[in-house]
Formats: C-alpha cells, structure tokens, sequence
C-alpha cells in the first residue's frame, strides 16, 4: 500500500495563519493522508478475506513520515517500507512515482493499493504514473472490491456519472476514493506492541532507548527504511533532475476581506433580507 | 509536428463541455503559438462529432472510431493517445481535469517521460529563465493552478520535455465558437498498431450511469451546505430552500467527505467551479479550497454560528445563526413576500 505524510490543509487554524492572510504552511501538522486511509482499509479488509496475505505500507519522506507507518501498524498493517533520503528531494509526481515504482519492484507485491490522492498537491497522479512504469493495469476511484478472484479482482469505482463495476487482473494498482468505508480506527494490542516500531535511523539516532531495544529483541518491528541506492534508481531520473516540471512562481493566496453587512437570525432581519433580495430581483 | 493537442471527452454521443472550454483556450494559444490545433477523439459511434470541433476552432480532428474505446477505459486510450504522441510530437497536449483526463493522462506522461500539471485553471505562454543554468526558454506553456489547498498559486513550466502536458478543471475557462470555423479535416488514426492485448485486460462488468442531472455550472441560484449542516437528514433543508428558490444545491468538500450529499455537487479546487448571481454558504467555514470555486458569486450570504467564520470575508450578507434555524424563516418570509 502506499501512503503519504501530508501538511493538514484542510484544516488551516488560525495560528497557521499569517499577518498577511496567507498560509504559514510549516505550521501545519502532519497527518496521515486522508484518502489513503481509506485505501488501508481496503487493502486490511483485503487481508481478512484472503488467507495467508499481508498488507504492508511503502512511503517516501523524511525520517518522521515513520510515524504513518506505525499509525498503520496500530490498525492492523503488517510492517512498513520508508524510502528516504536527499536524493528525493523535489520531487514532483513522476519522479516520486518512478523512485516508488523501483520500490515496488523490490517488494514485489501482489496488489498495489493507494488513495486517490494527497491533500497537499491534489494532483491524483502518482498511482496512475506508478502503475504505467511497472506496466500494471489500473483501476482508479475505486470504492469496494465486490469478489476476489483466483487471480482478478471484481471492484466497484466512483466515475462522474455514476458507478461502474469492472473486472482487473493482478498484479495491478488500486487507487482508493474518499467514498469508500472509512478505516478502522487502532487496536488497543496492536498499538501497545508496534509502539515500538522503528526504522534504522531512528535506532540510530536513541540506540539506548526502550524502543531501539525491542526492535532488537523482534526484528518484526524493524521498519525497512531504503536510500536511493538501495532500489536500483537510474539516478538521473530521481529528486529535482528527474523532474520534468518545475516551479516557476509561487503566489500566496490573501484573503481579501470586504465588509459583510451583519445580521442576526431574528424574524425582523430575515424578512428584511428576502425583500431585498426580492426587490433587488436577485430572487423571486 | 509541434502543434497543440486537446483529448476530446465524449458522454455518450455528447462532447463535453470542458473539451469545448479547451478547444476555445487552445485555439488562443495556437494562434498565439502559430501553429494547428488538432482534437483527438477516441470513442465509439463518433461520425458528425467533427463539425462541432472544427466550429470550436480544430484545424484537425485525429479520430479512432471503435466500440473497444467506449465506454472509456485507462489502457486503450492510454496506449493510442501515447502512440499518436510520440508519432505526432506536439509541443502541447490538453485534457480536461475530469474522472477521464485524470485517470489516464498521469499514464500517458509517465509513459513519455513527459511533465503532467494537474488541474490548472489558466494558462499563458511565456518565456523561462532557468535561475541555476541561466537558460532561457521561450514560449513555453505557463500551467497555472492552484495547490496546497488552494493556499498558493503555482506557476509550472516543463522547460525540457515534450509535450508539455496540462489537465484544466470543468468550468473556469469560457468556451465559444471560433470567430469562423476551422477546417477540422478529419484523420484517422491507425490504432491497431498500437494496441496489443494487454491493453484489454480491465473488463467492463456493469455500468450504473445515472444522466447527469445536477447542472450547477449553470445555476444562477446556489444554496450550498457544509459539514456545518450536520447530517444528511438536515441536508434536506437545503434542498427545500434550493427548490423554492429555483436554485440547485452545491457542497462543500466536507459536507460530501461526510456523506451528506452527492460528489457532484461538490463545489471548490477539487469539485467544479461557479459563477451563480446568488451564493448561500450554509455551515460552510470558507476553507480556501471552497471559496476558489465560488468567489466569483455575485452575491454571498452566509450562514454560520461563528461570525468570526473566514466564508464571512466574501459575504455581501454575514447571518449569524443555527442553519436549521434561519433557512425555514427565510422560506417563510420567502413564501410570505414573492409575487
């Protein structure tokens, strides 16, 4: 499955807010994406319902995108995958999803399970993009997967004018949509044991503490943490050099504050707003 | 050779509208550019369909004409639009940020090699200076949308690699007829070549297709709830004032996250962008994300029990109250006044 660390942007606080109306996005904290939440839900349900399989997360980000992978332990995932490291850095969509997609061809999954998109960039891009460098099918907006097949998966997508229900064979991608069932929230057992999941730098950096100890004690809680040169990447095509797009300008949206005429609800206001508004031909 | 692509979206045997909207577009930057716009139809049952392209301005209309391309699907669009790419080689290729253009065109640019900006909302050309190699680019396509929840506006460029590729959301950009009809001479695409059975992996199994009622692109009138509104069930409310008003209702994206209403009345950067004379927020807080799709109203009431709630800045009226409370007076006092 993959996952993403994202700034909350959807809930933009005051303190996040600058003197100048615009977006101190630093100051926003970082959650597990929300869409791709629902995608763990999927694939954990995916889990319950084939024998002997498992769900692991693969993330790229800095050492802390770590905390997703335990946020996903805690409801129910196997283990985690963090790919990290300076050579990713600006990245945009195909560069991401071509350092993803060597990943995955190291893990060798038999599904490949991700939201639809992130709440930072909003692009929808990265599982698409993924599935065409590891030249898998594809079914996106996916909401539920009705029948599990042999080898093919029945699943029913979210499209503009409706629902649809196809067939796909496996290996394929899987983007999840907003719509599908909500994930399921910890386990208590679960979050007492994976508390300590950690990847290697973080052992690194508290090789003493409780949790660096456990990890030594049940190699299961070792998080697989992968630099670039641990998936095999053609470094020209990772990071900032392997991305086609580039940032030309960036402007900070201000709000512009006009004046609001104020009204109470009472009978008096109300009655006075829908005769002007009528007298004003904008309704009736 | 290096002319401007737009992939053509068709419901049935309807073009949609956002494949007009970028037609309309391309045509300006064509004429801007200097070179042909040609509209790329991938669909079924399709004769007739170029006559309205060329009135929208296509110099050519490539078609491939099969029952394999509709109803849509990722893999056979993907491989003949990346065949008729790499055989054509435009400077520019255009879709419309739509459950089509988003599922396969992230594809077809990860099949070139190629940048992908999603969900613009403008686009110019302009000329680039790289700030570390000092090179200069000109007339490149500025992809222009917004990000980070719609707090920033990005500005992309794609100074290397061709086509420079774009989604545009529905809506934000006019669609008109060319001042005189392009000759739209037809092309056929020969598509076999570049499918092979793979590609037709992905079954259709059953399609639930519900026409697409809910127009409020169109509305004059919108009554829009948000997570404010609290359930589905006193989502009804705003229904019933949409319907006296002979408006239609919108969302927020909240409000459909939650199950309130349906996705497409959602309404914002990821949902469809409006333009009503009336705007009622109701319950709605004015996430930037929200706002970028209705700021443009030509008049905004508000309702919310927070008057310090940031919808208030765009309000022309800022009501301070409980939902479930101020709509039904306003229907009374509605009722009570009209005709």
């Amino acid at each position: 499955m993959l996952a993403k660390q994202v700034p909350d942007t959807r809930h933009v606080g005051k303190d996040a807010m600058t003197a100048e109306g615009t977006v101190n996005r630093a100051a926003l904290p970082a959650i597990f994406n929300p869409e791709d939440l629902n995608a763990l839900e999927l694939a954990l349900s995916l889990k319950e319902r084939v024998a002997g399989s498992t769900v692991h997360l693969l993330t790229m980000g800095p050492q802390r995108a770590a905390d997703i992978l335990r946020e996903a332990m805690y409801r129910g995932a196997d283990g985690g995958y963090l790919l990290s490291g300076r050579e990713f850095a600006g990245s945009d969509t195909l560069a991401t999803s071509y350092a993803l997609a060597c990943a995955l061809r190291k893990i060798d999954a038999d599904l490949i399970v991700a939201g639809r998109q992130a709440i930072d960039g909003d692009t929808a891009q990265v599982g698409p993009q993924v599935a065409e460098k590891l030249g898998l099918p594809q079914v996106t907006y996916a909401e539920e997967v009705v029948e599990v097949k042999e080898d093919k998966l029945v699943i029913r997508r979210r499209i503009a004018e409706g629902v649809e229900t196809v067939e796909c064979p496996m290996p394929a991608v899987i983007t999840v949509n907003g719509s599908a069932p909500a994930c399921r929230p910890r386990n208590a057992k679960r979050l007492m044991c994976c508390k300590s999941a950690r990847c290697r730098s973080e052992i690194a950096a508290d090789p003493e503490s409780f949790a660096a100890r456990r990890v030594a004690a049940m190699p299961s809680l070792e998080i697989v943490e992968w630099a670039a040169a641990d998936v095999d990447p053609d470094p020209a095509q990772l990071g900032l050099q392997g991305s086609p797009t580039k940032v030309k300008r960036i402007e900070n949206v201000v709000f512009q504050a006009k004046e609001a005429k104020r009204l109470s609800a009472s009978d008096e206001e109300m009655e006075a707003l829908v005769k002007e508004l009528i007298a004003g031909h904008t309704i009736g | 050779m290096n002319n401007l692509f737009v992939y053509i979206e068709t419901e049935g045997r309807r073009i949609a509208d956002v494949s007009l909207e970028l037609l309309t577009k391309g045509r300006e930057l064509a004429d801007r550019l200097g070179v042909r716009l040609e509209a790329v139809l991938l669909g079924s049952d399709l004769a007739g369909l170029e006559t309205e392209l060329a009135a929208y301005g296509a110099d050519t209309v490539w078609v491939a004409d099969d029952p394999i391309f509709a109803p849509f699907r990722t893999l056979p669009h993907t491989a003949v639009l990346t065949g008729l790419i790499r055989a054509e080689q435009p400077q520019i290729v255009l879709f419309g940020a739509t459950c089509v253009g988003r599922d396969f065109a992230p594809r077809v640019s990860s099949a070139l090699h190629s940048g992908l900006t999603a969900d613009c909302t403008q686009l110019e050309i302009g000329d680039h200076k790289d700030a570390k190699t000092g090179k200069t680019y000109t007339d490149l396509l500025y992809q222009i949308r917004p990000a980070f929840g719609g707090n920033i506006i990005a500005t992309i460029v794609n100074p290397e690699h061709r086509p420079q590729m774009a989604t545009v959301r529905e809506g934000v950009m006019r669609k008109a007829r060319a001042a005189q009809s392009a000759a739209g001479e037809v092309r056929r695409i020969d598509w076999k070549q570049y499918l092979s059975d793979a590609d037709l992996a992905v079954r259709i199994i059953d399609r639930e297709i519900a026409e697409r009622k809910i127009d409020i692109k169109g509305a004059h009138i919108i009554v829009a709830g948000g997570y404010g509104v609290g359930s589905k069930e006193n989502f009804k409310l705003i229904h019933e004032l949409a319907e006296v008003l002979g408006g239609e209702v919108g969302a927020s994206r909240a409000a459909v996250d939650a199950g309130f209403t349906e996705h497409e009345r959602q309404i914002g950067q990821t949902g469809v962008t409006v333009r009503p004379k009336l705007y009622i927020a109701c319950g709605i807080s004015g996430q930037i994300q929200h706002t970028a799709g209705m700021d443009q109203s030509a008049m905004v009431i508000s309702i919310n029990t927070d008057p310090a709630a940031p919808i208030n800045k765009l309000a022309d009226y800022a009501i301070t109250g409980d939902v479930m409370q101020v709509i039904p007076k306003i229907i009374k006092y509605y009722k009570q006044n009209s005709k």
